[in-house]
């Protein structure tokens, strides 16, 4: 690791066997858009997001809403380096890398993002805990490491006894579940859903919101892309786009999380209200997971779209604090 | 700051066991396709080891049969030298004498084909003109009729006495004789070669080393020298017979025995190749079959460029979940190679496995000795890799160009 105020936020290698978003404290911009516009080449040229800005925060929960064909897609595919913008810098944790050769936009992405899809994107000739040792295998994680920190991801969405499970034994939430875990298990400092639910029953997305709001609780940034008011509902923030631009609904949260992490997220986290609520839930204080230091700087996502803010030079520290607690 | 913070992030990597495990994975998962696919190149790379097996295996048998004659004759050309136009016999008259002390030689003489303006031989039988046939003669030195292995159908040969006297006189092949008329010796027949008279002392039942006798007139050389002139063009050679497995050793010795003074004026061959002789009894019919073999691979190649082409558009999918991983481009390109490779791989080594095992059924079936060379057999699966490395090139350059945020939506 060099030194730098960037690599302070660098989940820390030797802690990797446990799973779980990587560190930094709260309140850190984790991504960072500015400026950032996307036009389909044409013909005709298509402005499929119109130039934005958008800050988000560590541990923070932002659901995007939008109709087809609002933009929504291309702005997750931005937000997940799955493409280029046109115009515009993308900073992930600190690191520029909206033009940055696909070499380091592969890096980020292995190591920072983890992404769960509507169709969940299982391999289906391979159980649970290969599809979810899948990730391991691009973010260079020693072989020997890769089973115990799989079945602790799986452990976190409740989903060991399925471990061995081939998908096509699965029911559509518990693939889901296998999906987050797979996401999870490199410590990404970002949780990027699209439509996580988008396939699922009503129920089911109820359990699968309470599972996404109990990772949340433990620490975990979170971006979901969704057409469901109440998944919507669950999320600290929420930002409306539609015809490519990008509007502030609801910011609830005043300060970043500075409370501890809950240190067993239950598997679904049935003490969460399954009634769609457009306030964040109060984490339980105290538990006995050790005290973070408290923000620094605490800025409170503004009410409206934030504009350019300064060059983050967050202090180093804080590394995996609120993080999931090593087994 | 960029560039600072680009370093923090250890790039994503594709290490090569988990390749290999990928690679095998993608392979498995569709056991079926990937067997039907391998059929190609066992195809090819099967029937290829067997035909070559197999013309090796016909080329030793051909081998057993000819070798002891190989191994027992060898050949001394009248090369002449420089002047090569003259004529001359550049064979000394002892020459047979000579030939025979070399160690191994059991026996040599030399000869050269008559040439007449016109030859034409007429056969008398008890005072009576027979008939007349144009016919070839042959001069040749007493050995030559024994390094020819000439059997007798009845009188006699001629010998070192008729030799040193030029004497007229003459051995016939059974079938010229019968030309000419003349079955039995009884009468003392007599024929004219070219106006010359020469008394017929034996004809030849069979001769084993050159069957050209039995079908003409055989004469002293020192005789023909005396009456026509030496050769020209088709020159003097020698005959040699040898024991066992010298042939080669008295081939090399015998242009400085013959001629220790100018060794140059003849050149010794080993006896004409036989495995030459068996090259071009097996070349054309393996050059069919190799022909059928090359379009089986080529067939084959095509069907796992194909299949892994239909592999990369039906997992568009994985391919963009692997990029949202943190996958490369080369890792995706490299991943779909490797299993194009062992396709081929596969294909090559079963396809080796069956030739050998058709080799054998055929060996065994002949009653023959097996023969490979052990080259093919390890460079078989090597080709068939080959195939496939060289048909998974376009898929893999598919695959690896695939947006992940195109292919995640198919």
């Amino acid at each position: 690791m060099t030194s730098g105020p960037a690599s302070a936020a660098a989940p820390s290698p030797g802690s990797a066997s446990a799973p779980g978003p990587g560190g930094g404290r709260a309140g850190e911009p984790v991504i960072r858009l500015s400026s950032v516009s996307y036009t389909y080449r044409g013909p005709p040229p298509v402005a499929a997001l119109k130039p934005t800005n958008l800050v988000i925060h560590r541990n923070e929960h932002v659901a995007i809403t939008g109709p087809s064909g609002s933009g929504k897609s291309t702005l997750l595919n931005l937000l997940g380096l799955l493409d280029k913008p046109t115009k515009g810098t993308i900073e992930i944790d600190g690191i520029d890398v909206g033009a940055a050769p696909e070499r380091e936009r592969a890096a980020v992405r292995a190591h920072r993002i983890g992404f769960v899809f509507q169709s969940f994107h299982l391999l289906p000739y391979r159980t649970s805990i290969e599809n979810v040792m899948l990730a391991q295998v691009y973010a260079d994680e020693p072989r020997r490491h890769r089973h115990a920190a799989a079945m602790a991801a799986l452990a976190q969405v409740g989903l060991e006894h399925r471990a061995h499970a081939l998908p096509t034994a699965l029911s559509g939430g518990e693939r889901q579940r296998v999906a987050i875990a797979r996401a999870l298990v490199n410590r990404p400092s970002l949780l990027m859903c699209d439509e996580p639910t988008g396939n699922l029953d009503t129920a089911t997305t109820v359990e699968l919101s309470d599972l996404l709001e109990s990772l949340h609780q433990a620490g975990a940034t979170l971006v979901v892309i969704t057409h469901n008011p109440m998944v919507a509902g669950r999320a600290q923030r929420q930002i409306a786009i539609r015809d490519g631009e990008l509007t502030e609904i609801s910011s609830i949260t005043t300060a970043p999380q500075t409370k501890p992490p809950d240190p067993q997220p239950g598997p679904g986290a049935p003490e969460q209200p399954t009634a769609p609520q457009t306030k964040a839930p109060d984490p339980q204080p105290g538990s006995g997971a050790p005290e973070p230091p408290p923000a620094p700087e605490a800025p409170g996502p503004p009410p409206t779209l934030p504009d350019r803010l300064p060059p983050a030079d967050h202090a180093p520290g804080g590394l995996d604090a609120l993080g999931f607690p090593d087994e | 700051m960029s560039r600072r913070g680009a370093r923090a992030v250890p790039p994503s990597r594709f290490h090569a066991r988990d390749l290999g495990s990928e690679a095998l994975a993608g392979l498995l998962q569709r056991p079926g396709r990937s067997a039907l696919t391998l059929l190609g190149v066992v195809l090819g790379i099967g029937s290829f080891v067997a035909i070559v097996g197999i013309a090796q295996t016909a080329s030793g048998q051909i081998g057993k049969q000819f070798n002891v004659l190989q191994a027992t004759q060898a050949y001394v050309f009248d090369v002449g030298a420089t002047q090569s136009s003259h004529p001359a016999v550049d064979f000394p008259p002892n020459a047979d004498a000579l030939a025979e002390r070399i160690h191994g030689v059991v026996a040599a003489g030399f000869y050269w084909p008559v040439q007449f303006k016109q030859a034409s031989v007429s056969g008398f039988a008890n005072g009576f003109l027979a008939s007349q046939r144009p016919m070839p003669v042959t001069a040749a030195s007493p050995g030559l009729l024994a390094a020819a292995g000439v059997k007798l159908a009845t009188g006699t040969l001629y010998n070192q006495f008729h030799e040193a006297n030029a004497q007229n006189v003459a051995v016939i092949g059974s079938s010229a004789a019968a030309s000419l008329g003349i079955t039995n010796l009884d009468g003392q027949p007599a024929i004219f070669i070219d106006g010359q008279p020469f008394t017929v002392i034996g004809i030849i039942a069979s001769s084993q080393r050159l069957p050209q006798l039995d079908v003409g007139v055989t004469v002293p050389a020192s005789t023909a020298l005396r009456l026509w002139s030496a050769p020209t063009q088709e020159r003097a050679q020698m005959l040699i017979h040898t024991r066992l497995g010298a042939a080669k050793v008295v081939s090399e010795q015998a242009p400085v025995a013959l001629r220790p003074d100018n060794p140059t004026l003849l050149k010794s061959a080993a006896a004409p190749s036989v495995a030459n002789l068996q090259h071009n009894v097996s070349t054309s019919l393996n050059s069919l079959f190799l022909t059928l073999a090359g379009i089986a691979l080529i067939v084959g190649a095509i069907g796992i460029a194909n299949t892994t082409l239909v592999a990369v558009l039906e997992r568009a999918g994985e391919i963009g979940l692997r990029r949202a991983l943190g996958a490369r481009p080369r890792h995706i390109g490299i991943q779909f190679l490797t299993e194009s490779t062992a396709l081929g791989l596969f294909g090559g080594l079963i396809g080796a496995s069956l030739g050998v095992l058709t080799i054998l059924a055929v060996t065994i079936y002949r009653h023959w000795t097996a023969l490979l060379d052990p080259r093919i057999v390890v460079a078989a699966p090597v080709a068939g890799a080959a195939v496939g490395l060289l048909a998974g090139l376009y898929p893999a350059l598919r695959a690896s160009l695939l947006e992940p945020a195109d292919a995640l939506r198919r």
